[in-house]
């Protein structure tokens, strides 16, 4: 393993950093005030985004994208992850790569308008009573002939009010395992506006301004056959092999936001005077910048090399849990810290700080929390011990 | 083929904060950012849109000095230079071989227009394509904010102190780019994948007939003085009163 960057490694993360602070930060203050992101100036960045080839650069070439290897993604996320959450997500949009699971048809309906940015995707699997137990999903389609017919609702769904169609994980029957009986997962796409299908307004979050979740209720919603996204009773594969890497992408996200934060907190330690010498010169402060820049580099090495490892096809699920536990926690002190040696003024909205500190709470819940990051690491170790 | 020659060059990136060498013998440049002269990104630019035109058929990015410059002509190729020259050499460049390399490739190439950056923001010298212009004894329209092409004459606003100035020239010329001349566009994602097929020529100062000589010995580089501390006064009658001791009032 080497840890130098490629030429063109180089360049996109020259370019994606320079979109992100030409293109997002202007419009952060905006987004953090009202809560909102405007249709107009969400499309107006995106048109930027699509030209600048910003936009579902995380696709394969065949299919429109970028055709980014995981490392470089991961390189690319870094950087869009620096900026608000709603601007980044919403204008620089990187479509499911589960969509790359349509077959036939489906290719032309969804995926590749998806990575042409003319329809969006949600993905909804979470309900009130199944967070980190999804085989507890109560969500059920009933098979009636050759068609599907959905009962149940999805909350906390991202950005489902912005979508035009959702990726559905609903459960089409039970298999019985050595744990018990468990629901058998179907994947389905389902457009906005079929019949029995509503989109409600979520809740209000502590994190990701002008970025929402909702949802999604379904009353006999009835879809052909046809919408079944890989097979009938294997949605876990289907989101296994194309959802795996998510996890990495929430962790390179932290990275850019920490590497924002230590860097705004760097620059405060070498200009603020107090006692007549600048507050960096007191150990009490640098101390902490020196932490700081070691956690952020020991989270980055470690969702680098899992990137790495992807792409080597090597990659654990300990090696991704791992990055996403570290990165998510490291972004959690590196804001806290960063707001302590700014003192008040890391409170104001007026730095990014405060709302990095918001957003960071999210991430070690979401995509896994980090209690379920520590199972797999810790199962990965003792269950070959058969303990 | 038309095309269009565009030199490129290494400098220490615009948003680096420079830091002089301990010793006085230059600014710090390891480790520091590096990035394609922010004026001769502009000229890139605009030989992009010549070219998106139809007025040429091929953008020829030109960088003199060490190896480490081909970094700056991929980012060139990626923006959509379709081939690239290094001229690489270790020595000290000054502006006056820089044009004789630049005059040697001209004759060679042929190129319709020779555009260059108005000054390179490291040395500020401001100098290669007068000097490009003299020895290839062409025209030049030098510090360009407009650059209209009509058949064999170049229409170039130029902004000079009295205000805006527009000149015609015979082509081919020399033109070199002011800040207002256009926009860069951000690097394509895809692009940056496909610059790396695009052709990257290295060539020695020595084939195209130059030996870079040093005529001028910096003495000594210093960072300016730090900003002094500002004086309180009490009231507009003290302000006054200390404009007038220094002069200002």
């Amino acid at each position: 393993m080497h840890f130098s960057l490629t030429e063109e490694q180089r360049l996109i993360v020259d370019t994606t950093r320079e979109f992100v602070a030409n293109e997002l930060y202007p419009h952060e203050a905006e987004v953090e005030a009202t809560g909102r992101l405007r249709p107009e100036l969400r499309d107006e960045i995106k048109r930027k985004a699509i030209d600048a080839g910003l936009y579902a650069a995380n696709m394969p070439a065949e299919v429109g994208g970028a055709g980014l290897d995981t490392l470089t993604w991961i390189l690319y996320e870094r950087e869009l992850g620096r900026a608000n959450y709603a601007l980044h997500w919403t204008c620089v949009g990187r479509p499911s790569n589960i969509l790359m699971a349509c077959k036939g048809d489906q290719r032309e309906r969804y995926l590749l308008p998806a990575v042409r940015g003319e329809r969006s995707e949600c993905l909804a699997m979470t309900e009130p009573g199944a967070g980190s137990d999804l085989r507890g999903m109560k969500t059920r389609a009933r098979q009636e002939g050759d068609d599907f017919v959905i009962n149940g609702s999805k909350h906390f769904i991202s950005h489902a009010d912005e979508a035009d169609f959702v990726v559905l994980f609903a459960a089409t029957g039970e298999e019985t395992s050595a744990r018990g009986n468990r629901a058998l997962i179907t994947a389905f796409l389902i457009d906005r506006g079929t019949p029995g299908f509503q989109v409600l307004e979520g809740y209000k979050s502590v994190s990701h301004r002008g970025y929402s979740n909702c949802i999604l209720q379904f009353d006999d919603c009835r879809i052909p056959k046809s919408q079944v996204l890989g097979e009938v009773g294997r949605g876990f594969e289907v989101a296994n092999q194309w959802l795996g890497a998510t996890r990495l992408q929430v962790a390179a996200t932290c990275l850019g936001r920490a590497e924002r934060a230590l860097d705004l907190a760097t620059r405060w330690a070498a200009e603020r005077q107090q006692f007549g010498q600048q507050i960096g010169k007191f150990q009490g402060v640098s101390f902490k910048l020196a932490d700081m820049a070691t956690e952020l580099k020991a989270a980055e090495l470690l969702t680098l090399e899992a990137a790495w490892k992807v792409d080597q096809g090597t990659v654990t699920d300990s090696d991704m849990a791992m990055a996403k536990l570290k990165a998510t926690e490291m972004l959690a002190f590196v804001a806290d810290e960063a707001i302590q040696i700014h003192g008040g003024m890391g409170l104001m909205s007026d730095l990014p700080l405060e709302r990095i500190w918001r957003d960071a709470r999210v991430e070690r819940i979401w995509e896994g929390t980090s209690e379920i990051q520590r199972h797999i690491i810790s199962r990965a170790l003792l269950r070959p011990l058969g303990a | 083929m038309k095309r269009i020659l565009v030199a490129i060059k290494r400098v220490v990136d615009y948003n680096v904060r420079i830091r002089v060498k301990p010793d006085g013998s230059g600014v710090i440049t390891d480790g520091v950012k590096m990035s394609i002269n922010p004026f001769d990104e502009i000229a890139l630019e605009e030989a992009l849109r010549l070219k998106e035109k139809g007025i040429v058929e091929e953008v020829l990015a030109v960088s003199i000095g060490t190896a480490d410059c081909q970094q700056q002509l991929r980012t060139a190729l990626a923006m959509g230079a379709d081939r690239a020259i290094l001229v690489q050499t270790d020595a000290v460049i000054e502006p006056l071989d820089a044009a004789r390399i630049f005059r040697a490739l001209c004759e060679r190439e042929t190129p319709l227009l020779a555009i260059l950056g108005k000054q390179a923001i490291d040395d500020d010298c401001s100098q290669t394509g007068q000097m490009l212009a003299a020895l290839w004894g062409r025209p030049q329209a030098t510090f360009a904010s407009k650059v209209e092409i009509n058949g064999d004459v170049a229409r170039v606003t130029r902004e000079v102190d009295a205000g805006l100035e527009t000149i015609e020239v015979d082509l081919p010329a020399v033109i070199t780019t002011d800040l207002r001349l256009n926009e860069p566009r951000y690097v394509k994602l895809p692009d940056i994948m496909k610059a790396k097929k695009k052709p990257l020529d290295t060539l020695d100062p020595g084939a195209l007939g130059v030996t870079p000589v040093e005529r001028l010995k910096p003495v000594k580089f210093e960072p300016p003085p730090v900003r002094a501390k500002g004086v309180m006064v009490k009231d507009t009658q003290e302000l006054i009163d200390a404009l007038r001791r220094k002069g200002l009032a």
